[in-house]
């Protein structure tokens, strides 16, 4: 369960910031080590809110700063 | 004329006036054009058949009311589905209810604020995904001479007016980095059905303001918007072009 959602948002993260899925590490945070600007963030948590079906707000979002934080976020609120 | 090929294009309010001057522009250029419009059926088939002898290469009409902002949303993903994606976003409907201020009702300000000024924003916010996603994308909006001036009569429709100019500078500022550029048109007077119902005399005592002493037509908007819309203006974002014959400078 958490091994596969950890890949969906592997994929997701390739695919919103065009890095290759092996440059992403369960640590690598989003800013730091994968380049991410603001938008992307945005566009990340959007991403993430429809694949998973889960709602994301603000306050959470400014919270998830790594990979890991991503896949515990959505581990612990998905339906 | 400025090239459209392979673009498409949302113009909203584009059944009459203004708006469907706009729409054939850029359908003159080759683009797709989506004709969004509220009520006007008839005008509305009208402007469509014209777009498509214009040389759009696809074109649909999309009735719903910007002020809404589900049926803003649903008709991104529309337009996105049907016509190939989204490269050019124009916010021209508006809606104008003259009052002096103290007789303005609540339900006449709200209502020109929620067509003329949210309707734009929902536009934007919807429009942003996809020209995000394609990492590029144009959006004019259209503002007035009034939002710079003010009017006695438009306060409501004034502020609207001014507050698209600051909606589109910070939408500039915050999409710049996707390539997507934010520009507002500010027409004066133009001949159109919202001017048409002025008395005599007020458009005469107008004309007197306007250097160029004559009523812009629906075209002379239409081309500026079509150059903000185009490549040709690559480099231009946050900016606003007033189009008044010099009426305020």
């Amino acid at each position: 369960m958490s091994a596969n959602i950890e890949q969906k948002v592997k994929n997701i993260i390739a695919d919103q910031l065009g890095v290759g899925e092996d440059e992403i590490k369960i640590t690598s945070s989003f800013i730091e080590d994968l380049g991410a600007d603001s938008l992307d963030i945005v566009e990340l948590v959007m991403a993430m809110e429809e694949e998973f079906e889960v709602e994301i707000p603000d306050e959470e979002a400014e919270n998830i700063k790594t990979v890991q934080d991503a896949v515990n976020y959505i581990t612990t609120h998905k339906k | 004329m400025h090239d459209f090929k392979g673009k498409v294009a949302l113009v909203t309010g584009a059944s009459r006036g203004i708006g469907r001057a706009i729409a054939l522009a850029l359908a003159r250029g080759g683009a797709s054009v989506a004709l969004n419009y509220a009520g006007n059926d008839a005008a509305a088939a009208e402007a469509l058949e014209l777009v498509q002898k214009a040389g759009a290469p696809k074109a649909k009409l999309y009735k719903f009311d910007v002020a809404d902002p589900a049926a803003c949303g649903a008709a991104v993903e529309a337009v996105v589905a049907d016509l190939g994606g989204l490269h050019v976003l124009v916010n021209n409907a508006g809606i104008a209810v003259d009052q002096l201020v103290m007789r303005l009702k609540d339900e006449d300000w709200n209502r020109q604020l929620q067509v003329n000024l949210t309707g734009t924003f929902n536009l934007i916010r919807a429009a942003a995904r996809p020209m995000m996603k394609a990492r590029g994308g144009a959006i004019v909006n259209l503002s007035s001479v009034v939002g710079e001036m003010g009017n006695a009569g438009q306060a409501a429709y004034a502020a609207t007016k001014a507050g698209i100019l600051g909606l589109t500078k910070s939408v500039a500022r915050e999409l710049a980095s996707r390539n997507i550029r934010v520009n507002a048109v500010a027409p004066g007077y133009i001949d159109t059905d919202m001017t048409a119902g002025l008395p005599e005399a007020a458009k005469a005592k107008m004309k007197e303001l306007i250097p160029l002493a004559r009523l812009g037509s629906a075209e002379d908007v239409a081309n500026a918007v079509a150059f903000l819309a185009s490549e040709e203006a690559s480099y231009v974002t946050g900016e606003t072009l007033r189009v008044n014959g010099g009426m305020y400078m």
